[in-house]
This record gives C-alpha cells, structure tokens and sequence, in this order.
C-alpha cells in the first residue's frame, strides 16, 4: 500500500518539478517588455504581445462558436431527446470526440477552410452602419487564416461542452421542471427559466474548462492560424498564437528566442491553472448550496 | 400562445441541429482525411502502408516507421502510467487521509490540465539532458552483457528518442488514468468492502480481492482511454522523439509518430502526393485511437449499464 501513497507523490512530484522548472526559466524572462512588444528577429529584444493577442482572440472566438453550439447539443440530450436514440449515438460519438487526436482536427479544418477559397459578403445591419461600411465583404480560405483557427479550436470545445452540459442537466431533480410545467409554462421557457438556472454553475465550469483546454493547444493552430511575426489581429490572415510561438522558439538556436518560449510557457501556465481553479471552485461553490 | 409554440419549435429544433452537428463533425473528419488521403493509396496502394522508407525528393512514402513509433511510445508510456495511475486511484480512495483527499486529488487533475506542449518544451530543456546523463548511459552500461536487452538499449544516449518521448507520454497520461480510474473504483459498494474489512482482511487484501476484480471492465476501460490520448498526442513528443523516419530496434535511438511527423512536415510538404501521405497518415491515427477509444467507452458503459442497475 506504501507503493500507492509513493505513486500518488510521484504525481505531485511531476507537478512540482514542472512548475519549479517553469517558474525557474520563466520568471527571469518576465518584464513588461513581454506584454508591450512584438515577437523579435533573432538576437533582438521584444515580447510576446502580438501572440498573446492572438492567442486571445481565438480563444474567445473559438468559445464564442463552440460554447453555444455544445450547451444547445447538451440540452437536446437531457431535456427534449433523453431516450432519442440520436441522443445515445451522440453521447458514444461525443465521448470519442473528447480525446480525439487534435493534430487530427487541425487537418480537417485545414481542408475545409484554408484549402478552398470562398468569397463572402455579409450586409451590415442598418444600427450598426458607421465606419464599418455597409457590409463586410473578404474572401475566406485559399491561405492560413485566425478565423480558421478558431473553428479548429471551437471543434475541440464542443464536445467538453456537450459533456459537461448534459451531466449538468441531467442532475437538475425531475420535479422543478414539473412544478413549472404545470404552472402552464412551455417546454422551452421550462428549459431557459428553470434548467439553465440550477445547472447554471455547472455549465460555466464546463466552458471554463473548454477555455483552460484550448488556450494551450498547439497541434491544431499550425496548419489552420499558422503563426505572424508581426502584430496582427485580422481574421482573415495568418495570425500569431502563444502556442505557436513558444513551438517556433524553443526548437530554435537563439538563446533569446528559446528565454522567450520559457516566459510564453509560464504564462500559459499560468493561465491554464488559474481557469482550472476556479472552474472548481466554482462547482464546489454548487456543491455547497 | 402560438408565440409560444413557435419558440418551442425554434428551440426544440436547434438543440437538435447542435445535437446532429457532432456527428457532423465526426463524418467531416473522417471523409476529408479519407480524401485527402486517396492520392497515395491510388499511387502507391497497400505499400505505403508496411513501407518504411520516406523520401519526399524522390516520392517515396512509408507510413511504418511513424507507426512503429506512435504504437511502442504509447505502448510503453502506458507500461509506466498504468501501475502508477491505478496507485493514485487507489491511495485517494482507499489509504489517503480524509484531509490531504482533496488537495492530492486537485494537484492530481491540475496535472492533467496542464497544455501538452509545457511538457514538450520541459521534456526538451530539462528531461532530455538529465535522462542523457543518468538514465541512459546507466541503461546500456547494465544491458551491455545481456542478450535482448543490450539491443533495446544499444547506441550513444542522445537524450531525446522513442524512450524519452514514452517516458514523458507516461507522466502526461498518468493523471488521466489516475482520475479515470478513481470514479471508478468509487462505485465499488462500501458494504463489499466492509464484508471484506470484516472477515479480517488487510486493506492491501480488500484491495486486490474485492475492488480491482469488481472494478476491473472499468478500469480497463480507463486504461484504454488513455491509451487513446497518448497515442494523438502530438506537441509533447514531437519535442523528444527526434523526427527520424527509421525503425531502429534501440528505444534510445531517435524515431517519429504520426502525429509527430503531421506537425512537423505539414505545412513544408510541397507537392500532392507529400500531403496526401501525410492525410493517410491522420487517417490511420484516427482509425487506430477511434478503435481504442470506442472499446474503452464501450467497457465504461457497460460498467455504468452494471453500476446502475445494481
């Protein structure tokens, strides 16, 4: 039993000796330089903001797809199709979908998005009309794009999503949802009011979750956002991700370029941990009430 | 009312298009690698699979090598995850202090949070150089007299190869197990155990006798799981595993994964048929971790089907 308790101090081990050595090679590199400049040319000084920046939007963006798309998905399966068959196919599908390789994911949405070209022309609407123009007009694909990016990233969220969703509402007692029910409410307002409610804390733990996961994927950025050595926030173009960097420099020989992918490192970190703890804080929050 | 029922419809109707948009996504995966790959299997047919030369100047591709590497790195990382993982399970379940329970088992899953390529560019700077000067020169100086073993681990210590990419694919994988497998050994009924406490057995005994047998579908199914993680796991070993295409039979000599190799040459590949084989080669990673996976769900399930109904 002793070699039980030695195996579970191996695991913290590897956890302190990963943080140790990050926080070791990291902390040096930290300035406000980091968060104020550019990716630099070898053997020049600079920071990471363009792909800190990037890594931000894509995030975002890739939540602001997936999110919806898995908490709509969850609901179908624990409210409207609970016994569907479609609902049992989805759920094996979904679980495989969760620790699918996600190299796998960048390649199918390289072949849907950057290999083909697409001209695209969405009509502002008439509030919004200003300095935007009256519509949005670009073409999408036929080169490495940040939009790409994002959907290869909402991919990966989805089925964390769809997971986290469905155990939530499926925990949601039976008889708040009858006590509304024959209060006359509709199913859907049934769902919205009272569902979406109770499970609110868990539903925000699974896109919190989703967040902490896809902030520090790589595999699927590099042929879908590739990488920008320079500042650029544009959707349609090549955009830089920390991820990216911090392959790009560590596997290079410049000193200064590998201290840079130590720093993005830890700031990655960093970030992951910190999503991660109050993910649960958040749901041992629930768990108090 | 009928706004009522309209928004019913809406609603209804959109969950379930999300709810369809899965298996979307499932059957876009599969039929865009499955195009992309057609080109090297019209040209080159069966061969590109058990081939294992791979040169992209003269057109020749060989999916062997990468498989080779993905299947034994993964193989052996699970060898070193699997024991290591279920201990965990066990040691917060069973013998862990009430109050140390959830701080152990927190830092446990934070472990398993933490992005692939941190412990990529760890493995590289770190790891790597530490195992070249321990590990491996004390492996081939012990092995050297030994018949099959001095073979695993014959040429100079390089630090980065096919061992060290297993043995950081086994500390990634292990927080995964570990968590898998400590639900599952949570649904075993305190009244089986307490029998067992009861009739004078050491916890060592309840241990082996009573949860891993009850619990044993289950954990299989965990094992699986991670199997499947460890084998499309790209950043972390494309630091280590030294991205050569050559099936050597020396684990300290350099190899490559699929995965590995899809990250590194994608975006160089020139030419239709360098990237068609590198499409073949996601394909085959999908098949092989969807196979992986979908037994592993299936044992979870049925141990769920088990759980619930008793």
């Amino acid at each position: 039993m002793s070699l039980c308790a030695g195996a579970a101090g191996l695991g913290l081990g590897c956890l302190l000796v990963i943080l140790g050595t990050l926080l070791w090679h990291g902390v040096g590199g930290l300035s406000l330089g980091v968060f104020t400049k550019m990716t630099p040319p070898p053997g020049d000084s600079g920071g990471l903001l363009n792909a800190i920046a990037g890594s931000l939007i894509m995030t975002a963006l890739g939540v602001a797809i997936g999110a919806p798309v898995g908490i709509f998905a969850g609901t179908y399966m624990a409210e409207y199709g609970r016994k569907s068959k479609l609902t049992a196919v989805v759920r094996f599908i979904n679980d495989i979908l969760l620790s699918a390789p996600s190299i796998v994911v960048g390649l199918f949405v390289y072949t849907i998005m950057v290999a083909p070209r697409v001209r695209v022309s969405i009509p502002i609407p008439q509030q919004l009309v200003s300095a935007l123009g009256s519509k949005i007009e670009f073409t999408l694909g036929g080169h490495f794009s940040g939009l790409a990016g994002a959907v290869a990233l909402a991919v990966i969220v989805i089925p964390i999503v769809v997971r986290t969703t469905e155990d939530m509402l499926l925990l949601v007692p039976q008889e708040l949802r009858e006590a509304a029910a024959a209060l006359g409410t509709p199913r859907w307002l049934v769902i919205r009011r009272v569902s979406y409610r109770a499970a609110r804390a868990g539903i925000i733990t699974g896109v919190l979750l989703a967040v902490a996961r896809i902030s520090g994927e790589t595999a699927p950025l590099l042929f879908t956002a590739l990488n920008n050595q320079f500042w650029s926030v544009k959707l349609n173009a090549p955009i830089a991700s920390l991820p990216a960097v911090i392959f790009q420099y560590a596997l290079s020989p410049y000193d200064d370029w590998q201290r840079l992918a130590w720093v993005g490192a830890l700031i990655i970190t960093l970030a992951v941990l910190a999503l991660s703890i109050s993910a649960r804080a958040l749901s041992v929050q629930r768990k108090a009430q | 009312m009928l706004r009522f029922r309209r928004g019913d419809a809406g609603f209804s109707l959109a969950t379930r298009l999300a709810a369809a948009l899965v298996l979307l996504i499932l059957g876009g995966v599969l039929v865009s690698l499955t195009i992309g790959a057609l080109p090297v299997f019209r040209a080159l047919g069966l061969r590109f699979l058990y081939s294992s030369s791979w040169n992209p100047v003269t057109d020749k591709f060989g999916a062997l090598p990468a498989i080779y590497g993905t299947v034994v790195s993964s193989l052996i990382a699970m060898l070193i995850a699997v024991p290591v993982g279920i201990g965990i399970a066990v040691f917060l379940t069973e013998t862990c202090p009430a109050r140390l329970r959830r701080p152990i088992g927190t830092a446990v899953e934070l472990l398993a949070g933490i992005p692939s390529i941190i412990y990529g560019i760890w493995g590289l700077f770190v790891f790597a150089p530490l195992l070249q000067r321990t590990l491996q020169p004390a492996l081939i100086w012990s092995t050297a007299k030994v018949p099959v073993l001095s073979s695993l681990f014959a040429g100079p210590p390089y630090g980065i190869g096919i061992l060290t990419a297993s043995l950081v694919l086994a500390i990634m994988v292990i927080p995964f197990v570990a968590a898998v497998s400590r639900d599952v050994v949570a649904t075993v009924p305190p009244v089986m155990k307490e029998a067992a406490y009861s009739l004078g057995c050491t916890t060592w005994e309840v241990v082996n006798e009573v949860v891993l047998p009850y619990t044993r579908v289950g954990i299989i199914g965990g094992v699986m799981l991670g199997l499947g993680r460890a084998l499309g796991e790209t950043m972390a070993v494309t630091f280590v595993i030294g991205n050569a295409h050559r099936i050597k039979a020396s684990l300290l000599a350099p190899g490559t994964t699929i995965s590995a190799t899809i990250a590194n040459e994608f975006t160089e590949a020139v030419g239709s048929l360098y990237t068609s084989s590198l499409f073949a080669l996601g394909l085959i990673l999908f098949l092989i971790t969807f196979i992986v996976l979908a037994i592993g769900r299936y044992m979870l399930m049925r141990l769920e089907r088990r759980y619930g109904a008793s």
